[in-house]
């Protein structure tokens, strides 16, 4: 037993979090960062924090994650890291030459008070940003939300400070990316293509973290969204937000500054969201949905049809970031399965009355929680009390599974012990059909492993 | 031996190396590139801190010490304490293996423990809730120790955790609780964790448990972690060879163990950088001498074996130890045999950790490939240089900051296990006592040591040099692929190990082979990107 000092008593605790189902704000932001084309992030705190983030994000994709640090000292930390961040601009231009330096900041940087505006903008003032080249910032302190929080931060910073208007509209959408996959992000431009609606997605971070071995190490690689993209979004009709908690905020910004409408939506994961997303992007578009779409469509409905007698009635439970959770469940009820623990480390209200709105009426019996204490610990304890069938989450859930002999999903971030999740997606409807698939041959391969020799089945 | 290809004239890489820099950073980064001589070894600049803005290996005092040196502690209940993040990271990521001999025996390594600190904690401090916290440790599990992390904002805002601990050990009288004020913003790397956690090792748990431990050879395994399984197979070893293993710091190590390592009679010190601390402070309380060892490299184990009997002077000992390595040699010379053909005259380099850059040189001169180029992440000039520039090295302001433990001979437990004329005897025979000669004397003439290499001086040395293999870390695992060149993981061996000790050895010999002639690095090149692959008439008239 590898969790073997876990109970099934469950204690309500409020000083200690065991196997949290979060991380921290700088890395969400340093993903998103990568998302820019030409972009390189900077995390202004200690070398510590950009190791870790780099290392988890590397062993996340097997992608080279490049980032700098302000690299502090104990001197920084009591004077204030101006200096450090001064410097690090200075080198970074000259030294990796981005066309793009995106700050975000840490516990450290945040504890002490520093101003990434102020100081970004001093900066500019003294010349060491040099003509054509940004700098841009996100305040994304450790000590409150998570990972999903800074990565909101940083796409909101994007929107934020690189959005112009013109005063024109153009003809296009913009699609804010909630924290998905650059396989994700690839098959949300295929199917607006597919659509023939023009968008700016932001960020994007296909063509970066799923680069193609070449012999050559790419710093920037050919993807992500490009500042004159990013300028754009000011222009646009209007903006789609893809996740209420890690994308809303960006389209507010946009609406706040240039007054261009937006709609939330949910990630488009599973079927009932993606056809949200699919009514949704026509309509903002002024296009029709074409046959090939309804019968992508069609192809997913076929198979759930085809196989629901081994998905209804199986119980899950499931840990990861609100916007992939939330249409998850929804889509999980669609499979006509029981999702019925379900922990998020991530805060927030949004979330809660969003999963409340699809539990409440089709499974308000599911345990569920999240922001303090919503940890993998108490996840497992309700596991212990109600055992399920399936356990759906990030790779720490192997050690629960392997302890309870449950057959188990690797979804949401991160995945570090299996490849698959930067190059096929989760979104739309062909990402719906690697979802089924993926818990169709968990679960019969269990039912296969454990069937007993004269009910051992050939065809299924 | 040599390997048969022209290298390029080090000098003139340095100049490559740093000419892209502003003055000031082209200035510092010369100072820690430099061009070996084992016969003069000159200075190295190291331990320095890094330039902001530059893409470095290193990480923070908190990864060092509570990831590095207490991480493999498996009956501790180790709470970071700060924000989510770093007790995240640190969580599993090692690889640090530990094998309990029960189903009830204590086992934490696979949990993850923090305060999640938040907002208010920060604006009206943190100790209560690190208070609850523990409390809550310690009704869930009853561990024997809680052991408490502090993360960047912990001593900015002036939390006490030693002062918690104390108040929580003494309240449950049955779980010792203590500290480290390991801040990431300390010293100028992971080196400063490694010293904070070997005092507050030194001044918590070692010492505890005064029971004469038995057996006639007994030793404390120091600075091995047990990555991979590295430390089961030297237990196995030391099993075979007769030698009581007292304690381990820290890898597959228990608590009751480290309490009771002063009763042992010798340390042997595998990573010098992370734990030499260790050694000079129980030479100094308990009169145990501390001698480098190095069981990365099969000839290295062997070496390191007999130098292990020559110091207990048993003759018993020795002629066990040479059965052993009787035993075990063949297996090892038969695959270096069937490999070495392949990998002979392929070049290295090695850019990791704070020793291991020194240690693989020997496993791949087993195989018959050269290093190049190597240099460490967090090293100090001794690990480079040798023990005995120590006193010449500058203490600046960054180290100063790390409190230096002021230890003295114990009155009862001081007991010194060699007389100075027997160590000195001991030194004639070439055991490193209380000494470690570092790595520049083992490296050719003219290759290059380069400190905190950078990412863009790691590129420029791959495009020069075309190494056959670049030995690092995750982060820089994949850019290095991506230029064509494997690279070789030697924090966490690519989810592969042991690579100590003789199955260790067998192991590395054939990662290294597979990955050196592995097809995948002729498959880059698209058929029609290859030179000369112009299309050609794709069909005939008849």
């Amino acid at each position: 037993m590898l969790l073997r000092h876990t109970s099934s008593e469950v204690k309500a605790r409020e000083g200690l979090t065991i196997n949290p189902a979060k991380t921290c704000q700088p890395i969400g932001a340093m993903y998103a960062a990568l998302g820019i084309h030409g972009c390189l992030p900077h995390s202004h705190g200690s070398q510590g924090c950009c190791s870790y983030h780099r290392s988890t994000l590397t062993r996340h994709y097997k992608e080279p994650v490049m980032a700098a640090t302000s690299s502090f000292t104990e001197g920084a930390s009591v004077f204030g890291g101006q200096s450090n961040l001064l410097a690090s601009i200075e080198t970074i231009f000259s030294v990796y030459e981005p066309d793009i330096i995106a700050v975000h900041s840490t516990c450290l940087s945040e504890t002490i008070g520093d101003d990434l505006q102020q100081i970004t903008k001093k900066a500019k003032d003294d010349g060491k940003i040099p003509e054509g080249k940004y700098v841009i910032y996100a305040s994304t302190p450790s000590f409150i939300g998570s990972h999903i929080t800074g990565y909101a931060n940083m796409v909101t910073g994007m929107a934020e400070q690189f959005s112009e208007s013109t005063g024109e509209k153009k003809n296009q959408v913009n699609v804010v990316a909630g924290w998905m996959e650059p396989s994700d992000m690839r098959e949300i431009k295929r199917l607006s293509k597919e659509l023939d609606v023009k968008i700016v997605l932001f960020p994007d971070t296909s063509d970066v973290l799923d680069a193609p071995q070449s012999g050559k190490h790419v710093f920037y690689p050919k993807g992500g969204t490009t500042v004159a993209e990013l300028k754009s979004t000011g222009d646009s009709l209007s903006t789609l937000a893809l996740g209420c908690v890690s994308a809303e905020p960006a389209a507010i910004a946009l609406e706040k500054k240039h007054k261009v409408p937006f709609e939330t939506i949910d990630m488009p994961i599973g079927l009932t969201a993606t056809d949200r997303f699919i009514m949704a992007l026509s309509k903002a578009g002024g296009v029709s949905v074409p046959d090939e779409i309804t019968a992508e469509r069609g192809r997913l409905v076929d198979v759930i049809a085809d196989m629901e007698q081994y998905l209804h009635g199986k119980k899950v439970a499931l840990f990861g970031d609100p916007d992939q959770l939330i249409p998850l469940t929804e889509f999980l009820l669609d499979l006509n399965m029981k999702p019925i623990h379900i922990v998020s480390g991530t805060p927030g209200q949004r979330f809660e009355k969003r999963m409340r709105q699809i539990l409440d009426e089709r499974s308000p019996e599911t345990n569920f929680k999240n922001g303090l204490q919503a940890d993998m610990f108490l996840l497992h304890q309700w596991m212990k009390n109600e055992p399920v069938d399936l356990l759906i989450g990030n790779t720490y859930g192997k050690y629960m599974a392997r302890d309870e002999d449950i057959p188990f999903i690797r979804f949401g971030f991160p995945i570090l012990d299996r490849i698959g999740h930067s190059y096929f997606p989760n979104v739309g409807y062909s990402g719906g059909l690697r979802l089924v698939e993926k818990i169709l041959s968990a679960l019969m391969d269990r039912q296969d492993r454990d069937a007993l020799e004269e009910k051992f089945e050939l065809v299924m | 031996m040599e390997a048969n290809r022209i290298y390029p004239d080090p000098a003139q890489v340095r100049e490559e190396l740093i000419q892209k820099y502003p003055v000031k950073v082209a200035k510092k980064r010369a100072k820690s590139i430099i061009i070996n001589d084992p016969e003069t070894i000159p200075e190295v600049q190291a331990n320095v801190r890094t330039v902001p803005g530059i893409i470095t290996q290193r990480g923070c005092s908190y990864a060092g010490c509570k990831g590095v040196v207490l991480g493999p502690t498996r009956d501790i209940v180790n709470i970071t304490h700060g924000p989510i993040g770093c007790s995240f990271y640190s969580w599993l990521t090692r690889r640090n293996q530990t094998r309990t001999e029960s189903l009830k025996d204590e086992n934490y390594i696979p949990y993850c423990f923090s305060t999640d600190m938040q907002e208010e904690n920060i604006v009206f401090g943190g100790e209560k809730k690190l208070k609850v916290a523990i409390q809550e440790a310690y009704d869930l599990f009853h561990p024997k120790s809680i052991a408490i992390f502090s993360t960047c904002p912990v001593g900015l805002i002036g939390d006490d955790v030693h002062a918690a601990a104390k108040e929580m050990r003494e309240k449950f009288g049955d779980c010792n609780v203590f500290g480290f004020s390991c801040e990431g913003y300390r010293g100028v790397s992971q080196s400063a964790g490694h010293h904070i956690a070997n005092n507050g090792v030194f001044k918590h748990m070692v010492g505890r448990d005064n029971t004469p431990s038995e057996g006639k050879f007994k030793l404390n395994l120091l600075g091995e972690y047990n990555i991979g399984g590295d430390a089961f197979e030297i237990e196995r070893i030391f099993e075979k060879a007769g030698l009581t293993l007292v304690s381990s710091f820290s890898g597959n190590s228990t608590v009751a163990q480290i309490e009771n390592a002063h009763t042992a009679d010798l340390n042997v010190i595998l990573c010098h950088r992370s734990i030499n601390y260790m050694g000079d402070m129980m030479e100094t309380k308990y009169g145990i001498p501390w001698m480098k060892v190095n069981f990365v490299g099969a000839e290295s184990s062997a070496k390191s074996l007999r130098k292990i009997a020559e110091y207990f002077g048993d003759a018993e000992l020795k002629a066990r130890i040479e059965a052993v390595i009787a035993e075990e040699m063949p297996r090892v010379k038969a695959v270096i045999d069937e490999i070495r053909p392949r990998t002979e005259g392929k070049t290295a380099m090695l850019f990791v950790g704070g020793s291991r850059a020194h240690h693989y040189q020997d496993l791949f001169s087993e195989l018959g490939m050269t290093t190049v180029a190597a240099g460490y992440e967090f090293a100090h000039r001794d690990d480079y240089e040798g023990r005995n520039v120590l006193s010449s090295i500058k203490v600046d302001a960054d180290s100063k900051n790390i409190e230096e433990l002021k230890v003295t001979a114990d009155p009862v437990l001081y007991n010194p296990r060699k007389s100075e004329a027997e160590l000195e005897a001991l030194r004639e025979k070439g055991l490193e006592i209380n000494g470690y000669e570092g790595m520049m004397k083992q490296m050719t003439k003219k290759s290059l040591v380069v400190d905190d290499l950078s990412h863009y001086e790691s590129e420029k040395l791959i495009e020069i040099y075309k190494p056959d293999i670049f030995c690092a870390g995750i982060k820089e695992k994949y850019v290095v692929q991506k230029m064509g060149v494997p690279l070789k993981q030697l924090h966490s061996y690519d989810y592969g190990g042991p690579y100590t000790g003789f199955e260790g050895a067998v192991n590395f010999y054939r990662d290294i082979d597979r990955m050196v002639g592995n097809p995948v690095w002729k498959l880059i090149k698209a058929p029609w990107e290859k030179q000369g692959a112009e299309l050609e008439a794709s069909y005939v008239t008849q």
